[in-house]
């Protein structure tokens, strides 16, 4: 409890911050935008950070399981709508029923392909970093190219359901409504991480291999079966990280895991191997402040989360919640 | 009845480097084994050699009579065998109680009443339940890393340097916890403190240059000064 009121006051004065230089709706509307990229961002950073702290796995084919969760999603959500006009519907639930099926679609994809993807090749491959690296990148190849074949290489338009759509005006502010969605999601992922990871023996058990996975294997822990465990969770996770980016670009295309990959490496530095606390708090910086500088200097918007990773590993190498393995 | 640890000309490598080069010892039950030599002699690699962290690539090594070199080291933990490792292995960043509950090989009801009768044996333990194992001192650590080994019923515990680092009066409440132990199960002990050593053990063996070249009781190699030159440089 210490560490968390200076913490919040810090947070706090980094928000209001940009309010010098820009007005306070459109700071508000960017806050919100930023916040949910952040999220977005979490989703696919938080199973990124365990599958490299717990086994030390360098998985560059994290990326693909974005795309290929946000085109399973999408498919589900354009026959789903095609067939009983669903994303249309003035019906809430019948919007909600929507992204339910599109994101339990996104999830089963990219959790079955990350299971695959630890049995068959990551395996193989465990304490050795570049080969890790070529075939994990040969991998993205190889699922960037079926998507190509399977949907076809153009941006395709995500189909989302009405009550997610435009904005709600409260007292002149423009709010979108998508954005509060994927932060409501971000947050209950969080939630959901945080407890399994504190609360249950399986997650003590991924705490301490995150630390130390030898010494968890000589206690008569099979870590492989966590690990595999994990793998796929954070593939899932990654999928439905792709999908959520789906609906709020309203669009797909083969390579838009790439382009997030870059961006949940970063956040992963930032915030510390291993540690999903410092992963959402990565996410949000990076979000926040590349929503805040693409208003005000467009051009310099990538640049910022690079000098905010660079200035962070500066101060504390191993990352803002790292522990320096 | 057999012995409770064999192990019969093992060779292990780690990387390039052959750093056992034929290591044979046994460990009676119920007794001490101590394993002695110079830095660098492969006492170490020989404990992460049995728990299957290294696996040898020659000779054999043997559990109550049955062969485990090959088994994945949780398989080998799991058959009844607790290993302290040189520098405590534990985890920094969970509590005191965590540390403990993660070594349980399950959460049964005997491993938990095991837990509270460590949390007596070691009060600092019980005061700092609560509070990340990275903030405690170099002794408690030991007596937590101790502590962990004995949450589990054990046929077997290798205990690697416990001593190293420690202030002597803290060598002196570890060597009565291990008396404690040494009650109910086998100990292989690598140690470096040779009064502690002797205080301890039953059985000894020295080890050089990665072979064992000295096999012996205890008090024979204590008695013997021309032993313990020739070795041990003591």
């Amino acid at each position: 409890m210490r560490r968390v009121l200076p913490f919040a006051v810090g947070a706090a004065l980094l928000l209001l911050l940009p309010l010098a230089a820009i007005e306070p709706r459109a700071w508000l509307t960017l806050t919100v935008a930023g916040l949910a990229m952040g999220m977005l961002i979490f989703l696919v950073a938080s199973g990124l950070t365990l599958i490299f702290g717990l086994m030390d796995v360098l998985n560059f084919a994290h990326g693909a399981l974005f795309s290929w969760g946000a085109y399973a999603g999408f498919t589900v959500a354009v026959a789903i709508n095609g067939r009983w006009g669903w994303a249309a519907s003035p019906s809430i639930w019948l919007n909600a029923g929507l992204l339910m099926l599109a994101v339990a679609a996104a999830v089963a994809v990219a959790f079955t392909l990350g299971v695959v993807l630890e049995r068959v090749i990551v395996r193989p491959v465990y304490g050795q970093h570049l080969f890790q690296i070529l075939i994990t990148l040969g991998a993205t190849i190889v699922l960037e190219e079926l998507i190509r074949i399977a949907w076809g290489p153009n941006d395709q338009v995500m189909p989302v359901p009405v009550t997610f759509r435009g904005s709600w005006d409260v007292a002149d502010v423009v709010i979108l409504r998508f954005p509060v969605i994927a932060i409501a999601l971000g947050v209950s992922v969080y939630a959901g991480m945080w407890w399994l990871l504190h609360r249950t023996r399986v997650g003590l058990i991924v705490r301490a291999g995150v630390e130390n996975n030898e010494m968890v294997q000589v206690m008569g822990h099979d870590i492989r079966r966590y690990f595999t465990a994990v793998f796929a969770a954070g593939s899932g996770l990654a999928g439905v990280g792709g999908l959520m980016w789906g609906m709020f670009s309203q669009s797909v295309r083969p390579s838009m895991g790439g382009e997030q990959l870059i961006f949940a490496f970063i956040v992963v530095i930032i915030g510390g191997l291993g540690s999903v606390t410092g992963s959402l708090v990565g996410a949000l910086l990076v979000g926040l402040s590349y929503n805040y500088v693409a208003y005000l200097v467009p051009k310099a918007a990538i640049g910022v989360t690079m000098a905010i990773m660079v200035l962070v590993l500066l101060v504390r190498p191993t990352g803002l919640y790292g522990t320096g393995k | 009845m057999p012995d409770v640890l064999e192990l019969e000309g093992v060779h292990t490598d780690i990387g390039q480097h052959h750093i056992l080069q034929g290591v044979s010892l046994r460990a009676r039950p119920d007794a001490v084994t101590v394993l002695l030599g110079r830095n660098g002699a492969g006492k170490s690699t020989t404990m992460r050699t049995v728990m299957g962290v290294l696996p040898p690539h020659r000779g054999a090594v043997r559990f109550e009579g049955r062969a485990i070199h090959g088994l994945p080291p949780h398989a080998i933990a799991r058959l009844g065998i607790g290993y302290v490792p040189e520098g405590q292995g534990i985890f920094a960043t969970l509590t005191v109680e965590e540390n403990l509950r993660l070594a349980m090989r399950a959460e049964t009801a005997e491993c938990r009443e095991r837990m509270r009768r460590v949390l007596t044996l070691f009060p600092d333990l019980e005061r700092f339940r609560p509070a990340r194992a990275g903030t405690l001192s170099g002794g408690q650590k030991q007596m937590l890393a101790i502590g962990r080994a004995l949450v589990n019923p054990t046929r077997l515990l290798l205990i690697d340097e416990p001593s190293k680092g420690l202030a002597p009066i803290v060598v002196e409440h570890l060597i009565a916890a291990l008396e404690a132990m040494k009650r109910e199960t086998t100990v292989v002990l690598v140690e470096q403190n040779f009064a502690m050593a002797s205080r301890l053990g039953d059985d000894c063996y020295v080890m050089d240059d990665g072979r064992t070249v000295y096999a012996g009781s205890m008090a024979a190699l204590a008695a013997d000064r021309d032993l313990k030159q020739k070795y041990l440089g003591v």
